[in-house]
């Protein structure tokens, strides 16, 4: 039976956890972290990894299965499954940190300029933010690559223009709650410049949640790529990308199950990963990103 | 109600031109003669400048696309200049293949989802509810190319239990169930995971609600409680999602309907973007774009209708 006082003492035992500690005793907290570890891990040591290069053919041994030789077995050409998956990773983490960095930092800046000017500026931002989350962004980024031709940095742009929308609400609705606290309104009463304000005391303070929506982030960009480079529209071959690795599995799915099982494995652990550490960490900084997207 | 209507028509007005005008600047600023580019091999002075002539290419930019815009308006999508056909009667040929994949899906989805998210709140913090937690996460996060490619692998190749490829015979309404089977489960994997999410938030939230407190002290039994008064209060975000989840798979089925190599609006656009058929990419996605939001539209409306305070701009 739990006695008041030990529901006191459980609170403020929680109180006093730090966020680290609480996402570290959140089981999926740590299958997520160990996850995106491993993403990590893989794409920084993948020449140390595996004694094959991601393009090397080895044509005696095309579309061969599992062995001691090739763990995971061989595509079309005879080239290493575990190796391209292994470089795989780099090319997912390639265009998902910079296309996030990008869009979150747009989103700061037009977020905080539109929760701090308010009026006409903040409703031309939110409609330019709501135009831009109406786009089917598949869709539209297909038509894009496939008329200006593929390209990881295209990928980036279109990846930075389709998500610092929510990014721009995300502050937005932050900045709305700081805008009106004292240190604001005195910096604003001591004349300081908007610019100024904004770097050195709305920044600070509305920043947090930007972090944890990043983290959500990464693993959409990931699959995005992924989508892409299925239809031959991301990283041209032979760079190996999970996308790429996949539709070869698909073309050759009726000779071998093993590049669609393996390439689906490494790509659902970095989405889950990702996904779940990010998840973690918003309940253990106690963020609410969906309230304030919606206000 | 008026002004909340009149300000999402704007919004989506807005998004539609925008498309249009991006696409149409993207097809003409890019380096090259799209009428080369899309004759390729059969490409001759009298066939280029017959393209260029009907496509308005020799005029300038404003021009063309005021005359495209024009068009628009009187519901005229362009001409595939390549087959002669008004892109308008190709896009609705393979439109209704899109609606009943999205349909099915999001349909499939909801009746998954709203009962696991109703368990999973009336059974909060058990077992079970943790479970459904792990699983909707999961269901979201996993990519519907990869569900679509190993339900594919599974139950078509290895096990061949349904059909690879293909919309059905025409006119044989189990034959294209049975080709539906797989795409919509594909598809409705995440959104099982969404709505069984909101569904089970929404109905934590309720049951806080002093209404469900009276209903309780009324002694009404609480599955009597769960139905009459909680779900009702809990679906209003619900239906929003779903309305949002259709207007997604709109524009998104495109990867899943390659895969299972089924007509659609997102396999129409994609071949014509490896044939160069710019008219065809431009009026596809014109139409996929306002689509998806007049579905988002018609999400707000509902939501607005049940809730006041969302009409009224609060």
């Amino acid at each position: 039976m739990s006695s008041p006082a030990t529901v006191t003492e459980k609170d403020s035992a929680k109180r006093q956890s730090t966020p680290l500690s609480r996402v570290l005793s959140d089981p999926s907290g740590i299958v997520g972290g160990l996850f995106v570890l491993l993403i990590l891990l893989l794409a920084i040591f993948a020449p140390w990894i595996t004694p094959y290069g991601p393009e090397e053919i080895d044509v005696l041994n095309r579309l061969a299965g599992p062995s001691a030789e090739h763990w995971l077995g061989t595509d079309q050409l005879g080239r290493d499954t575990f190796t391209r998956l292994v470089y795989g990773a780099r090319i997912a983490l390639l265009v998902a940190l910079p296309s996030v960095l990008a869009g979150a930092l747009i989103g700061l800046v037009l977020g905080m300029i539109a929760g701090y000017f308010r009026g006409p500026v903040e409703n031309a931002l939110l409609a330019l933010f709501d135009i831009i989350r109406s786009f089917p962004a598949l869709l539209l980024a297909i038509a894009i690559i496939a008329l200006t031709g593929p390209s990881l940095t295209m990928i980036v742009i279109i990846m930075a223009v389709t998500r610092f929308p929510s990014y721009g609400r995300l502050i937005r609705a932050q900045t709305l709650k700081v805008r009106e606290e004292e240190y604001v309104t005195a910096s604003r009463a001591l004349g300081n410049n908007p610019a100024a304000i904004m770097r050195k005391h709305l920044m600070p303070n509305v920043i947090a949640p930007l972090f944890i929506q990043a983290a959500m982030d990464i693993p959409v960009v990931i699959t995005f790529e992924a989508g892409l480079s299925f239809l031959g529209l991301g990283v041209a071959p032979p760079t190996p990308s999970w996308g790429s690795i996949l539709q070869d599995g698909y073309a050759y799915v009726r000779a071998t199950p093993w590049l669609v099982t393996f390439g689906s494995a490494f790509l659902v652990v970095a989405t889950l990963g990702f996904t779940f550490l990010a998840e973690s960490l918003r309940d253990a900084f106690d963020v609410r990103l969906k309230n304030t997207d919606a206000n | 109600m008026f002004g909340f209507l009149i300000r999402r028509t704007f919004t989506l007005l807005l998004t539609v031109l925008g498309a249009v005008v991006l696409l149409f600047l993207i097809i003409r600023l890019i380096p090259g003669d799209p009428a080369i580019a899309m004759l390729g091999n059969r490409a001759t002075p009298g066939l280029i400048a017959s393209i260029r002539e009907q496509m308005l290419l020799d005029e300038p930019v404003y021009i063309q696309l005021w005359s495209f815009l024009t068009g628009v308006l009187q519901g005229d999508l362009g001409r595939d200049v390549l087959n002669d056909r008004p892109v308008g009667t190709m896009v609705m040929e393979v439109l209704p293949h899109t609606i009943v994949l999205a349909l099915s899906s999001i349909g499939l989805a909801s009746l998954v989802g709203i009962p696991l998210g109703a368990y999973a709140a009336a059974h909060r913090n058990s077992f079970l509810d943790r479970i459904t937690g792990f699983l909707s996460v999961s269901f979201i996060t996993i990519p519907n190319f990869v569900a679509g490619l190993l339900l594919l692998l599974v139950f078509s190749v290895q096990l061949r239990w349904l059909p690879v490829s293909g919309g059905g015979e025409s006119g044989d309404l189990l034959s294209q169930l049975r080709h539906l089977i797989l795409p919509v489960t594909a598809l409705a994997l995440s959104w099982v995971g969404y709505i069984a999410r909101i569904v089970r938030s929404s109905v934590l939230e309720e049951m806080t609600k002093d209404h469900v407190r009276t209903a309780h002290s009324k002694g009404l039994s609480s599955r009597k409680v769960l139905f009459k008064h909680v779900l009702r209060g809990a679906l209003i975000p619900t239906i929003a999602v779903i309305g949002v989840g259709f207007g997604n798979l709109l524009g998104g089925a495109v990867l899943i309907e390659i895969i299972f190599n089924r007509p659609g609006l997102g396999y129409l656009v994609l071949n014509a973007i490896e044939s160069r058929n710019y008219p065809i990419v431009q009026g596809g996605l014109i139409v996929a774009v306002a689509l998806y939001g007049v579905a988002n539209l018609l999400a707000d409306l509902s939501y607005g209708l049940v809730d006041p305070r969302i009409r009224d701009g609060e």
